[in-house]
């Protein structure tokens, strides 16, 4: 019974069950390692990183890969999420239970990079051309020189903004300085875990692979096939654009809450244009709009490097090489046609055993 | 095609994990066997940039905690096992250098070397109770961090006060311009503070130009608008690289005001193409100066050139105070490498805090509580391409 349901459950669906089936594995596996004391505390300090990485490479691959917009500031927008879900956790873990105030930071972080996406996608998704990839790539600088430049105080008379340093806050004595420019924000009490890092994953997914199996996903990936032909068929492209920029860029966002909150400082710099081409090096190792692919990337290329450090200087060499190994791998047509064929021959093979099993 | 593509992906992953799960078994053995069998040498862990673009000063760390480690073997006493990890000046990076060492049976942290990792890694020594001693993260935050951190550098608040008050006591200048780096935690630190005590010292600041990272390549305009200002001083609180472009800029269209800088400053005349005529008359406040007439200095500056072929820096001595001050500590402390880190960290908190250690940055070197370092600033003039201690620096030390 159960089989036959499985077999004649849609495809899609069947897809990302299994995409749901790698996480939940994932986490399985993971706490069970931790509960048996096999983890490394190297491994466990990238459990969460890990996560906001998966989170940003999914939500990237939404724009770059089912959208077919090239986006070079995802960077940017988990930076504004990163600031503000901070300055939410560091205002409210005081007074509000720490889930509460968590789900907030995180509600805001969200809506805050949402806010700006939909900023910069009204003037620009109206355009059609490579006219994303170069807006978003300078997105993302202004942001992280805003950000660098950036004071902001609180005492009892409010808050304090300056674009100039510290001392120009003029704060009262009681004062406390939030955002101290380049030192960015210093003393954040850590909250992000790996378990609020797979719930995160999860929702991110729903979220995602629904909207891109629903009816706008395919006027959405209508759009990057053939522009005209979507326009000729009535579909509104600025608002179907809009929709799955937005979506992408609340959930890097999350993302930069999720990464920032793990760690007790948070600075500007980190989120500058290399982190942007990371995200984008997660989506495109994947395979572009392949959404388990970029979870499967994502992972490793974060672990990859820990696990190199025993090279010491050759680390980040063979980290490249690695990379453009696995390019060809999944890239050359040459190796593309070979796969082909000995998955055909294996599958040939294959196709006598399974029925006599189920039977 | 695709499900195979993920298939594979999997299995690699699965690998990667597995990997993991091995690589945890034999570091796990050793670090048992290690505080229990054999019991040799306390585990001291570095961390610093020895890639990317702040690589020269984790580099200058990595050689004089290496050097230090050596010496004191050598000397047959309390015995130190020294392992350096890569951070590439990156918090995330930093974190994850920390756990390895963690993994490795890491004892005590000499570091790490840049502002912004340490504070994400002492924030994770605090709550494992590591103890933690930076060479060279000047930040306050970084010792407000937990009483386990300490520093052997100066903290930035400390640099911008000093310079403030030298500049005024000495009547170096009337018009003071200062260029910076807006977008550096160590450079808009210490301008800060150096803004402020100029006030109250009645130091007038006519300029105050900024750069960040990204626009660092012509620091024409900020030279031109101090000269436009009429700044007969310019201070210069950044790195030496920059402040070699200055120098050329400023000489290019004839102005000559004096320069003064802080510790980032050293390391000027070793600039690769850089004219060290240029350099001459620059003041810097450092705590150390290769060329010191001192035994101390001269024998670590020979060891050091023997090594690494090249002259040491002040990161290079801070890092070997660092590892003097522990082995002084634990020598006092009665540290043994059998006991476990949390043990140690707090017999060497309260230790050092009690002593005082001579090292090559300073002599009678104190610790406070905080982990503030107490030593006296020293102001060195840059004549006939070298180093040279400035007379007045002892009145201003008080």
């Amino acid at each position: 019974m159960a089989i036959t349901k499985l077999k004649n459950m849609k495809k899609t669906t069947k897809s990302n069950l299994i995409t749901f089936g790698i996480v939940v594995a994932f986490y399985l596996v993971i706490q069970l390692c931790t509960g048996m004391g096999m983890m490394t505390s190297s491994f466990a300090g990238q459990l969460v990183p890990i996560c906001a990485y998966i989170i940003l490479a999914v939500s990237l691959n939404l724009t770059v890969g089912i959208l077919g917009e090239l986006s070079l500031g995802h960077a940017g927008f988990m930076s504004v999420g990163a600031f503000s879900g901070t300055l939410v956790w560091m205002t409210t873990s005081a007074t509000l239970p720490s889930w509460l105030a968590l789900a907030l930071s995180f509600v805001v972080g969200g809506v805050v990079a949402g806010l700006f996406g939909l900023l910069i996608g009204i003037p620009v998704l109206r355009l059609s051309g490579d006219y994303l990839a170069i807006v978003t790539l300078a997105f993302g600088e202004i942001i992280k020189n805003f950000m660098n430049a950036c004071y902001l105080g609180y005492d009892a008379n409010g808050l304090h903004f300056s674009l100039k340093d510290s001392a120009s806050l003029h704060l009262a004595a009681d004062g406390q300085v939030l955002i101290n420019g380049a030192m960015g924000i210093t003393g954040v009490k850590k909250a992000s875990t790996f378990t609020v890092g797979i719930i995160l994953i999860l929702i991110t997914l729903v979220v995602i692979l629904n909207l891109i199996h629903s009816r706008a996903g395919r006027a959405i990936t209508s759009i990057r096939d053939n522009e005209i032909a979507a326009q000729s068929i009535g579909i509104n492209i600025t608002r179907y654009k809009l929709m799955a920029f937005i979506v992408s860029a609340v959930f890097a966002g999350v993302a930069g809450v999720l990464y920032s909150l793990n760690f007790s400082t948070l600075v500007a710099k980190k989120f500058d244009y290399n982190t942007s081409i990371l995200i984008l090096v997660f989506v495109v190792l994947g395979g572009i709009g392949n959404i388990r692919g970029s979870i499967i990337a994502a992972a490793i290329l974060t672990v990859l490097p820990e696990l190199l450090r025993s090279m010491n200087d050759y680390r980040m060499l063979i980290y490249a090489i690695v990379l453009i190994v696995v390019m060809i791998f999944s890239q050359s047509p040459q190796l593309v046609a070979w796969r082909k064929k000995t998955l055909a021959k294996f599958k040939k093979n294959g196709s006598v055993k399974p029925p006599k099993g189920v039977a | 095609m695709k499900k195979f593509v993920s298939i594979v992906l999997a299995t690699a992953m699965a690998a990667a994990l597995a990997g993991c799960g091995a690589t945890a078994t034999p570091t796990a053995a050793t670090s048992e066997s290690g505080s229990t069998a054999s019991a040799a040498a306390i585990k001291i862990g570095g961390i610093g940039p020895i890639t990317g673009g702040a690589a020269v000063y984790g580099t200058a760390v990595k050689n004089g905690e290496e050097l230090a480690v050596k010496e004191i073997n050598a000397l047959g006493g309390t015995q130190f096992e020294l392992n350096f990890e890569d951070d590439e000046h990156d918090a995330e990076k930093s974190v994850n250098a920390y756990n390895t060492l963690k993994d490795w049976g890491m004892q005590v942290l000499a570091g790490p070397v840049t502002t912004t990792p340490t504070l994400a890694v002492a924030a994770e020594a605090a709550v494992d109770g590591i103890f933690v001693m930076t060479p060279s993260a000047s930040a306050q935050a970084v010792i407000e961090t937990g009483d386990n951190v300490f520093q052997v550098c100066f903290t930035d608040p400390n640099q911008g006060v000093a310079s403030a008050d030298y500049i005024a006591d000495n009547a170096l200048a009337t018009a003071v311009g200062v260029i910076y780096d807006a977008s550096d935690a160590y450079s808009s630190g210490i301008y800060e503070k150096f803004k402020a005590q100029a006030d109250s010292k009645g130091l007038s600041i006519v300029a105050a130009e900024a750069f960040t990272a990204d626009n660092k390549s012509d620091l024409s305009t900020q030279v031109t608008k101090c000269k436009d200002a009429g700044a007969d001083l310019i201070f210069l609180p950044i790195y030496y690289t920059e402040a070699s472009q200055i120098l050329k800029y400023a000489d290019s269209i004839g102005y000559t005001p004096a320069f003064f800088g802080c510790d980032g400053l050293d390391g000027l005349l070793a600039v690769e193409g850089f004219d060290t005529t240029l350099a001459e008359g620059v003041m810097l406040l450092t705590p150390f100066a290769a060329d010191a007439a001192d035994a101390k200095t001269q024998a670590f500056v020979k060891a050091y050139e023997a090594a690494y072929g090249e002259t040491p820096n002040q990161f290079a001595a801070d890092a070997y105070d660092v590892i003097y001050a522990i082995y002084e500590a634990s020598e006092a402390a009665g540290v043994t490498a059998d006991m476990n880190a949390a043990d140690i960290c707090e017999a060497l908190k309260t230790q050092i805090i009690t002593m005082s250690f001579d090292g090559l940055t300073g002599t009678n070197m104190t610790w406070d509580a905080t982990g503030a370092v107490s030593k006296a600033p020293q102001a060195v003039v840059i004549k006939d391409g070298a180093y040279s201690a400035m007379t007045a620096s002892s009145e201003s030390a008080k």
